[in-house]
């Protein structure tokens, strides 16, 4: 199954992080893919202030991992400075705490991620405009794009 | 007084005796490539995290560089946050061990709190100061009334200002990391591209994300059209968005905090059009500019042994069930 969904802009990209927000569950990998400055932050903080993240939520680029406190937690991350290179950064620990995890640049890490998940892919159209390519991996992820999409 | 300091809340390894939170007297800084010479082999940045035994290494050679003993230490210093946690754990494991073994004062220092002091041990910190911290994870603007005293009046709402000169260098197909390409380029160039000032507004706070995807974009669109970008010009363009903006909030903060002193700090610090600029709107304002030596601008321990001190002096300490924190404020641990 693979859904695209059209975004004529960045309050449409967080209307829709904020309805999977909406059907939220602990343990709930987002994977974000897509070029620099495609949206995949702007996402992030859409799902964040619907979780009742009140920090203002920046990039995690250079930290790697940012952890917020909402009605789950919110661990944030930009694998990209990994290089494919996890070691030491114990990523796999963070998708059974009972949260929800944002990866950014996810596929440069795909051999550790787990098995069920959401893929959204954002591929850039024009200036404001985007085309999300959705993919969920799993029942449950699949019964997420269901209600939400 | 001699402080012990350890840093490791990011690629580098470091350790530093500090006397008095003003003279350096010993620093070593283990970054990649020192380990390459010392393992004789390339080690991956994220794996050189896992390299513990880096850790006592950097602390055999901070003591010969000093010529003293750990008796000869008062207490020592560490960075307990924000960083990457795997990297600040290593750090204050040593710290803890240390202090706990020799029995010596243990205090945790904020890294930006450090990247503030590094200017202490170029000249003594004059207050009521503005701090403008710029750095590949920060950009935030603090007022010190005195020593060890924060308050953040402004920061980044998305990327921090060396994140997006390493992005936009990336766009650009320009090396990494993205702030000394980006600067040396721009030397060349000429101020042609429109790009929007981010964030134009009376707050403290930045937003570099808009101006990132502004480059994107012109970049996309040129190459759509299919345009050659002069990327002097593009180069230059950017990076007078940044300094304008820089420059202007700082201006800013500096008149309404009526301070005496700015201090610019962080790896970003290193940049000449934004020193200049800060250096020439203190001139016109008569207000004294210290930046601190690339030595110091980028991550190492000098910085935390020099807040150090002054956290010590203020009372600071912690026990043995110190914790790193990946994010942390600046006023937690007062």
């Amino acid at each position: 199954m693979e859904y695209k969904i059209t975004v004529k802009d960045e309050m449409d990209t967080i209307e829709l992080a904020q309805n999977f927000e909406s059907e939220k569950f602990p343990n709930m990998i987002i994977c974000l893919n897509g070029e620099l400055g495609s949206g995949k932050t702007v996402f992030a903080k859409g799902f964040a202030s619907a979780l009742g993240v009140n920090e203002t939520i920046t990039s995690p680029t250079f930290s790697i991992i940012k952890e917020y406190d909402g009605e789950l937690p919110l661990y944030h991350m930009d694998v990209y400075r990994l290089d494919g290179n996890t070691n030491g950064v114990n990523i796999e620990d963070y998708f059974t705490k009972d949260g929800v995890v944002i990866i950014e640049w996810a596929d440069t890490i795909k051999d550790i991620l787990p098995k069920e998940r959401l893929d959204i892919k954002f591929k850039v159209v024009d200036e404001n405009k985007r085309i999300l390519v959705i993919i969920p991996y799993g029942k449950q992820y699949e019964d997420l794009c269901e209600a939400v999409l | 007084m001699n402080i012990l300091a350890i840093e490791s809340s990011c690629d580098e390894t470091s350790m530093s005796i500090i006397k008095d939170g003003h003279t350096d007297l010993g620093t070593v800084i283990l970054s990649q490539i020192d380990i390459h010479k010392m393992y004789g082999g390339v080690v991956p940045e994220i794996a050189s995290r896992s390299h513990v035994e880096s850790i006592t290494i950097v602390l055999e050679e901070v003591l010969t560089k000093a010529s003293m003993k750990i008796d000869d230490i008062d207490a020592i210093a560490v960075t307990y946050g924000p960083g990457l946690i795997g990297s600040l754990l290593v750090g204050l494991i040593a710290a803890k061990t240390i202090a706990y073994i020799y029995n010596k004062p243990l205090i945790p220092v904020h890294h930006i709190a450090g990247h503030i002091y590094a200017n202490n041990l170029v000249n003594r910190l004059e207050f009521p100061l503005i701090a403008l911290v710029i750095s590949g994870g920060h950009t935030e603007l603090i007022y010190m009334k005195e020593d060890y005293s924060f308050e953040k009046i402004g920061g980044t709402l998305d990327d921090a200002v060396g994140e997006c000169y390493d992005k936009v260098a990336r766009v650009m197909d320009l090396s990494y990391p993205g702030g000394p390409s980006i600067d040396k380029l721009a030397k060349q160039g000429n101020d042609t591209y429109k790009l929007p000032l981010p964030l134009n507004d009376s707050s403290y706070d930045f937003s570099f994300s808009g101006l990132k995807s502004a480059v994107i974009n012109l970049v996309h669109n040129e190459e759509q059209r299919g345009n050659k970008i002069k990327k002097e010009d593009l180069a230059c363009s950017f990076q007078n968005r940044v300094v304008d903006i820089l420059t202007k909030k700082t201006v800013k903060a500096l008149k309404e905090y009526d301070v005496k002193n700015l201090i610019v700090a962080g790896g970003v610090a290193a940049n000449s059009a934004i020193r200049n600029s800060l250096e020439n709107a203190c001139k016109q304002h008569g207000i004294s500019f210290t930046v601190p030596p690339i030595l110091y601008c980028t991550d190492n321990a000098a910085m935390i042994g020099a807040a150090g001190y002054f956290a010590y002096k203020k009372g600071i300490r912690a026990d043995l069930n110190l914790n790193a924190q990946a994010n942390c404020n600046l006023e937690d641990l007062l």
